[in-house]
């Protein structure tokens, strides 16, 4: 009996491990330049990046800042560069990393750094807000506007962006002088702009026309990559261009 | 002094702008260029004596045919423009102040024209056996 039993934990134990991370530090306040620190912290086989940030801010050092709402990899707040790529921390499971090495969690780049893991994100809404990111029709909405399938599945693809930054963080583009939109507002103005029922695609178009719009999109693919809902951004992006060849969606 | 990486500051707007010609012009002539450098290098290197058969003669040859003319007069024009456009895109990515990009971008396609200009003027201009007292410094072929 006592054997059965011994037998039953082993089954349900989760293997656990030790990894060291080695997490990028800022605080405007310190006057200090950024610098690396390293924590280690003992994980779970089935632990996320998150879990061990949490471990090490709830048990280790309390002043580690980070962005986390849902942790479930559906509100999009904790986009952050894991071993130098775009991720969420909340859906990134460390025995998926290379645990023999030390993994390195820094802040998206190209967006000024406020504290630790936190960033402005001021420039990147301000981009979405610029592309009118919300049905424009004139007709009064009496009843429902009805749209076939073939018209829904259009513009299916954008409607899974949540808004995280990690695309457009990742955009070599971007990085250089934060003009240009960057590709979540370029997603978020297709879903849009290949809607049946929005009237506004024209407007769209031209503001993407923009001397810092579509054109400044060198088709790198770092988005594609980066994109943690798995939205192919870049051929989004080759869309809108073709739209605006065409002058139409 | 505290450094931040790449600092923001809210975009402004430009309105009309030749950018997606620019675009347009590069899809397109990327594609010739394909085209007119592997076909250049095909015939020059693979047929015939293939690199042996380079020297004096060979291009004297290759431009008293117009075709050629016209084929390396197109590859010039297209690669010169096609390179700096790159290059500008370059320079507006990483050229922060003003004055500095636009000198740079002026710089840049003000080699470019003057390359176009003198490459031109050879390949149109081209003659083997110019009309010159100094006989020695013809090629042979020229018969004097």
């Amino acid at each position: 009996m006592s054997t059965a039993v011994a037998e039953n934990t082993e089954i349900g134990v989760v293997p656990s491990f030790t990894v060291t991370l080695f997490v990028r530090r800022f605080n405007k306040e310190d006057g200090l330049e950024a610098r690396w620190e390293d924590f280690d912290v003992t994980v779970h086989g089935t632990d996320r990046v998150l879990d061990a940030l949490h471990k090490i801010k709830w048990e280790v050092d309390g002043s580690l800042s980070f962005r986390r709402s849902c942790a479930h990899g559906v509100c999009g707040s904790d986009a952050m560069r894991i071993n130098g790529r775009n991720r969420l921390a909340c859906k990134t499971l460390i025995k998926d990393l290379d645990i023999t090495q030390p993994i390195y969690v820094e802040p998206i780049k190209g967006l000024e750094v406020e504290k630790d893991l936190i960033v402005n994100m001021e420039p990147f809404y301000q981009a979405f807000r610029d592309v009118k990111p919300f049905l424009i029709a004139s007709d009064k909405p009496e009843k429902e506007r009805l749209q076939s399938p073939e018209d829904r599945e259009r513009f299916d693809m954008g409607t899974k962006c949540i808004l995280c930054a990690a695309c457009t963080s990742s955009c070599p583009v971007f990085w250089t002088d934060g003009q240009y939109f960057g590709p979540a507002a370029i997603v978020n103005a297709h879903r849009f702009i290949f809607d049946s029922r929005d009237e506004g695609s024209e407007v769209r178009l031209d503001i993407l026309n923009d001397k810092e719009g579509v054109w400044r999109c060198r088709t790198t693919f770092n988005c594609t990559e980066a994109c943690p809902r798995g939205i192919e951004v870049t051929r989004l992006i080759a869309e809108v261009k073709q739209a605006i060849l065409r002058g139409k969606p | 002094m505290v450094t931040i990486e790449t600092p923001r500051s809210p975009r402004n707007r430009k309105s009309a702008n030749r950018e997606k010609w620019a675009w347009l012009f590069m899809r397109a002539s990327g594609v010739v260029l394909i085209v007119l450098i592997f076909g250049h290098l095909f015939i020059n290197l693979f047929t015939g004596d293939g690199i042996k058969a380079i020297d004096f003669a060979f291009v004297a040859g290759k431009w008293a045919n117009p075709f050629w003319q016209v084929w390396d007069t197109l590859m010039l024009w297209l690669a010169l423009i096609h390179g700096t456009n790159g290059m500008r895109t370059l320079v507006n990515d990483y050229a922060e102040r003003e004055g500095w990009r636009k000198s740079l971008n002026f710089s840049l396609w003000t080699i470019c024209i003057l390359l176009i200009v003198l490459g031109t003027l050879v390949t149109t201009t081209f003659d083997p056996c110019p009309d010159t007292s100094v006989v020695s410094a013809l090629p042979q072929f020229c018969s004097k």
